[in-house]
């Protein structure tokens, strides 16, 4: 996609794939995906002015397999697992097989020690599947909870629109939470709050800008600059049991030089606790 | 016998109150029990089941929010904490308590119990009753989603015995996050939903008149949640609802309540834990298909070339291990 899907005049940021989207993320890396099998289910047999099963034939007709993909990543050079949301999937709506992908994702990471990075572009629990999807909120923060044993990172970005039970579960739990430009972000949509409380909402309610400013979010990322930027939260939190720590782009010089030291202080040390003798794992030398 | 537990007997009352038919009246009904305005609310439990009871105010924050009460008190000799969505029931308290709408402070109010629950080792009792989270725009400054989701967060850590017991409607995220809890029980003529039918019919049928047919749709009745596994155990209540007489059905709640909070002491606090959050972790229904039965499973090489611009998983490179 041209410019990563960002209008080259005003910095507008479209909406991007979730395929599209980890390619970005792995920067022309490879990446392969997971649990693609999981497919939505109908439990209560719903039907509002379509049945339920019709919106995901539909949906899955044009090529979409659910409202989240999966995938095993390297981002800059750190081994990590995505999951990232798919707004264009029945409005990115999470259900059992979002709740079930989003657990697996953060399972796997944690039993590998790797980040997880989540992308989230949701209008929030999918109705279809009533109190169900209701229960994938608790579900997610479960998940979270695994990591938070695991001590493996989570970082949330928040794409638009980022809403209700999505925000209210695991999006708002990340360790580093980053929004897009002009994402909307809420638990109640503007609309919603109109119509309940009649409120006159200002023109930026909600917007990532914002929501920095409440003091949600810790940053407003340019798309194009995200992967640079997870890639150097991780490079700062690389340290003790987290995950493996990501071989030094920036720093390469001081690296040979601090390998080189080690290696002199050190003789004959195992090869695998040489490699650990990285830069940004010097304090754990002994 | 009152005592309503996963067996034989619950069996009995949710067939006798299975509100399954297509025309949705069944349910409807159920809704209006659920909100009725003399169904007893927390406070009206609190009085009739606890000898003593003493409510923290404010999230030391900000504010206190009189939508959430929060409280320690005693039951049958135990110190146990209590929190639950207090709707009011005349025109002024109504106001005053927000329909029961909490606001993020009621929750991290909560959160400052939960805290005080794990200190002392009381056991957590949540009673839910809430049309949903206020949907305010100082609300959302505030963090009202993740004031939701901590609240969540707090309930999976807590090492004490929890159960969260639906007393009224529970909708959506405002419910949920008292809804963490090692047994999750329901009243006979309560709801529990990912959103009230009006909202519901708001979003799906652009119409805010379609709150029927949303009812009928989502069928949200204690007997169904506990089909779905929802809930653990649906509680009998008397003749006629629990605004009927409160004192029978605070009576038949805490045959239940008693009995369950007894054996989950005896578990050790680690196997609480570890079963609560199964018990999540478990919720939901999907279909895995195989690789081969024509579901693409993508595997991408260098981004942006091969990851097709469409995003579609048949242009992706299949991946035969997968």
């Amino acid at each position: 996609m041209h410019n990563w899907g960002v209008c080259t005049s005003c910095d507008h940021h479209f909406p991007v794939g979730p395929r599209e989207r980890i390619a970005q993320l792995a920067d022309g890396g490879e990446w392969t995906e997971l649990w693609g099998e999981l497919r939505a289910s109908d439990p209560l047999r719903f039907t509002d002015l379509q049945p339920y099963v019709e919106r995901v034939e539909r949906a899955e007709a044009s090529g979409m397999a659910e409202a989240i993909v999966t995938a095993e990543l390297s981002l800059r050079g750190v081994p990590s697992v995505a999951a990232v949301m798919d707004f264009g999937f029945l409005g990115g709506s999470m259900g059992s097989v979002v709740g079930e992908k989003f657990a697996r994702a953060a399972g796997r990471s944690a039993e590998k020690g790797r980040p997880l990075i989540v992308v989230t572009a949701s209008g929030g629990a999918r109705m279809q599947e009533g109190v169900i999807a209701l229960m994938q909120m608790a579900k997610t923060v479960v998940a979270v909870e695994n990591l938070r044993e695991a001590r493996a990172p989570l970082i949330v970005v928040l794409a638009h629109p980022t809403t209700g039970g999505v925000w209210a579960s695991f999006a708002s739990l990340g360790d580093f939470t980053y929004a897009e430009p002009g994402a909307l972000i809420a638990f109640s949509g503007p609309r919603v709050i109109e119509q309940t409380t009649r409120e006159k909402l200002p023109p930026d309610f909600g917007l990532a800008e914002a929501q920095l400013h409440n003091g949600q979010v810790d940053a407003v990322v340019d798309r194009r600059e995200l992967p640079a930027r997870i890639g150097h939260v991780l490079g700062i939190l690389d340290r003790p049991r987290g995950f493996d720590p990501p071989p030094a782009i920036q720093w390469a010089h001081q690296s040979r030089e601090r390998a080189s030291r080690a290696a002199q202080a050190l003789p004959g040390l195992p090869r695998r606790l040489a490699d650990r003798l990285r830069p940004n794992s010097d304090r754990r030398a002994p | 016998m009152s005592v309503v537990r996963r067996g034989r007997f619950t069996r009995k009352i949710t067939a006798k109150i299975s509100p399954d038919r297509s025309d949705g009246d069944d349910v409807w009904d159920v809704i209006q029990l659920a909100r009725h305005q003399d169904r007893p609310y927390p406070l009206d439990y609190v009085q009739r089941l606890m000898t003593d009871f003493e409510e923290i105010h404010g999230d030391r924050l900000l504010s206190d929010d009189p939508a959430l009460v929060c409280g320690v008190g005693r039951y049958h000799g135990r110190p146990v904490a209590v929190i639950g969505h207090q709707k009011g029931r005349d025109t002024n308290e109504r106001t005053f308590r927000n329909f029961g709408m909490p606001s993020p402070e009621g929750y991290r109010k909560g959160m400052r119990l939960m805290e005080l629950a794990a200190k002392f080792d009381l056991d957590l009792i949540t009673l839910i009753d809430t049309p949903g989270a206020y949907p305010g725009a100082g609300a959302e400054e505030r963090g009202q989603g993740g004031a939701i989701a901590r609240s969540m967060q707090a309930m999976l850590r807590l090492p004490v015995p929890t159960v969260a017991v639906v007393i009224g409607e529970g909708s959506s995220g405002g419910a949920l996050a008292l809804g963490v809890a090692d047994r999750v029980v329901m009243l006979e003529n309560t709801t529990y939903s990912v959103i009230s039918p009006e909202g519901g019919s708001a979003i799906l049928w652009r119409d805010a008149g379609r709150a029927r047919d949303a009812a009928a749709a989502f069928r949200p009745t204690a007997a169904n949640c506990y089909r779905w596994g929802v809930a653990d155990a649906v509680v009998p209540e008397p003749p006629g609802g629990a605004h009927e007489d409160a004192d029978e059905a605070a009576r038949l709640l805490d045959t239940y309540l008693d009995r369950t909070l007894s054996e989950l002491r005896r578990l050790t606090d680690a196997e609480r834990r570890t079963r609560r959050r199964e018990r999540f972790r478990r919720m939901g229904v999907y279909r895995e298909v195989p690789p081969e039965g024509g579901a693409a499973i993508a595997s991408g090489r260098a981004g942006r070339s091969a990851s097709s611009p469409n995003d579609h998983p048949a242009q992706g490179k299949r991946d035969p291990s997968s």
